[in-house]
């Protein structure tokens, strides 16, 4: 990534989408938050442009219409815990929140630069909707674990929903939590692998051995499904049904989905883990998503 | 210790209904009475430390208060991340307790020694450390990470240490307790050292030397006030604990001391080597090996005082 101090230092333009009217279609949500993602990852030159668009229609099928989360009351004990443990694609996350009303636009502006709360990596005190601080892979489904447990002990009723990358599974942790969660019968616990088929540096299928990666889960004793993760509709059956079925076993959603999903020149082109776009390519990628 | 732990925790839990206990799948019956009566605030969380550390960060993010437990060196520096990460970062009141801390399992290997833990833990911001020193002092520490609002590590021996209070003391973060008084020389015990230390402190007495012991519970926060009038009343200050030399409560009060302005006392800090063991060693024999036992504690602060061997005769 090239350091500019001259993009860092300068004082913040609106972002293109501050002031768009309302939609209530989902789909325009998500490229919005698309746009969004590719323009403060741009602004911030931040990378992992690619592994935060993957993420962007689950985050829409969350936020409209599955998580009980109310922007203005962000910290109601009552509310459903959704936790992105895909730290590095926190432009995404930003970027959902911020078209959901929960972090302004001028402080979603701030992404990456110095001085602001929104960190490359989500911290602890980052925005309303930011529940974990993420960035170091393999936590966020034990501390949903935790939180899942949490909503038992105290009666509350809330669900959990844990994002988690496909490269992510490397991590053992994954697999401790995977284990324990059925044991301790955490049917409102619900994990979404973000199956976007690459890692870092190599396909995640070439560096774990993934699959059978549905069965795996199951196997674990989840209720496990796959489905195409850019399918907003079949997302939010998927996640809508946690906690409904009384058997007490949690949900694994494996969502397979395509890195860099909604510009063509970014569509699985592992580059853009780390590739920071430029202006051109920015405009470019508002016209393919129809944003401009 | 265990056993004040188990019971200690046990009442605290029909208390305060935010106290969660898990632990790593030790402590066979020891928690029958917990279980009994917190059935569903009892979790073993199985043999799976950095899971259990970062639920506990979990829960406590959703206002409970769990303790996490299990021998010493899994319930730290297996999942010094998840401690870091889960819990530091975001300042929640999670208890970390290790048990058979130091060489209270020097039996089982260097696997299960914990002779870094102190060092490991105290550099991680929030974090306060503890080493109750006896029973007492373990249910003291217990009621003092009660009523702490975030990240607490205590390190308890493991069963059948010396009682050295008669009740449970009022104890604080960055608190010790005076346990003998004395002129020349201060031996600041860390945790299931201080029965060792007022051995030793009876023996120099036979020799003509007056040595104040204080449990030094509290390695982060220190008791400052309490280090900056031994550090002009003795002639020699010493450290004592089952820990390296490198990073625990004496490397803390190295660092104090760099800190701040020149003292009267020499400062000594007893201690596990710089190395593993690798013969079979149970604790006397361990401590020994290190110049642990009373003495080698003896001897340290004889050589803090400048007197050699020979003198002491």
């Amino acid at each position: 990534m090239k350091a500019s101090a001259t993009t860092r230092d300068s004082p913040m333009t609106a972002l293109r989408l501050a002031n768009a009217p309302p939609v209530n279609d989902l789909r325009a949500i998500a490229a919005r938050i698309r746009g969004t993602t590719i323009e403060v990852s741009h602004r911030g030159e931040a990378p992992h442009i690619a592994s935060s668009l993957s993420t962007v229609d689950v985050l829409t099928a969350i936020y409209w219409g599955v998580l009980r989360f109310d922007p203005k009351q962000p910290l109601d004990p009552l509310r459903d815990r959704f936790i992105f443990s895909k730290g590095h694609a926190a432009a995404a996350l930003y970027s959902a929140l911020a078209h959901r009303g929960a972090i302004s636009w001028n402080v979603l502006a701030t992404f990456n630069q110095n001085g602001s709360t929104l960190l490359e990596h989500p911290g602890p005190y980052s925005a309303p909707g930011v529940e974990l601080a993420t960035g170091s892979l393999g936590h966020g489904l034990s501390v949903g674990l935790g939180l899942a447990e949490a909503a038992h002990i105290q009666g509350t009723g809330n669900r959990v929903f844990v994002l988690v990358g496909d490269g992510e599974c490397n991590e053992g942790s994954v697999w401790e939590a995977a284990l324990i969660a059925p044991a301790r019968k955490l049917e409102n616990l619900c994990v979404i692998v973000d199956y976007n088929k690459w890692q870092a540096t190599d396909r995640s299928q070439d560096v774990t051995a993934l699959e059978p990666l549905v069965q795996k889960w199951s196997v674990f004793g989840w209720h496990a499904q796959e489905l195409d993760g850019h399918d907003i509709d079949a997302l939010q059956k998927a996640l809508s049904a946690v906690g409904t079925r009384g058997d007490g076993r949690p949900t694994a959603i494996v969502a397979h989905t395509v890195k860099g999903r909604g510009v063509s020149f970014m569509e699985d082109d592992n580059n853009w883990h780390y590739k920071i776009c430029d202006e051109k390519s920015l405009d470019e990628a508002f016209k393919e998503l129809g944003l401009s | 210790m265990r056993n004040a732990f188990a019971d200690e925790v046990t009442k605290l839990a029909v208390e305060d209904r935010r106290l969660v206990m898990l632990s790593g799948d030790i402590g066979n019956r020891l928690f029958d009475d917990f279980k009994a009566k917190a059935p569903e605030r009892f979790i073993n969380c199985g043999i799976a430390e950095a899971n259990m550390m970062s639920m506990a960060g979990g829960m406590a993010l959703a206002g409970l208060k769990p303790v996490a437990y299990t021998i010493t060196p899994f319930v730290t520096t297996r999942c010094l991340e998840q401690i870091r990460v889960d819990v530091c970062y975001h300042n929640v009141p999670v208890t970390i307790v290790g048990v058979g801390s130091g060489l209270s399992y020097a039996s089982l290997g260097a696997t299960h020694q914990s002779c870094e833990d102190i060092a490991f833990l105290r550099a991680l911001p929030n974090m306060t450390v503890l080493a109750p020193a006896d029973p007492f002092e373990v249910r003291g520490a217990l009621r003092l990470a009660m009523a702490h609002d975030g990240p607490l590590y205590m390190r308890l021996g493991k069963k059948g240490e010396k009682k050295i209070h008669t009740a449970t003391p009022e104890m604080k973060p960055g608190g010790s307790i005076t346990v003998r008084e004395g002129r020349d020389a201060c031996l600041l015990s860390v945790g299931v050292m201080l029965p060792s230390c007022i051995e030793a402190a009876e023996r120099l007495a036979g020799s003509g030397i007056s040595t104040q012991v204080v449990s030094l519970y509290s390695i982060k926060p220190l008791d400052t006030a309490m280090l900056d009038q031994a550090f002009e009343r003795y002639a020699a200050v010493l450290t004592v604990e089952e820990h390296s030399r490198i990073g625990g409560a004496g490397g803390a009060i190295a660092e104090w001391l760099s800190d701040g302005p020149p003292r009267r006392a020499r400062f000594g800090r007893v201690g596990t080597q710089d190395h593993f063991m690798h013969e079979n060693a149970h604790t006397e024999y361990a401590r020994q090996h290190h110049g642990l036992d009373v003495e080698g504690i003896v001897a340290s602060v004889r050589r803090a005082l400048g007197q050699t061997a020979a003198a002491a005769q």
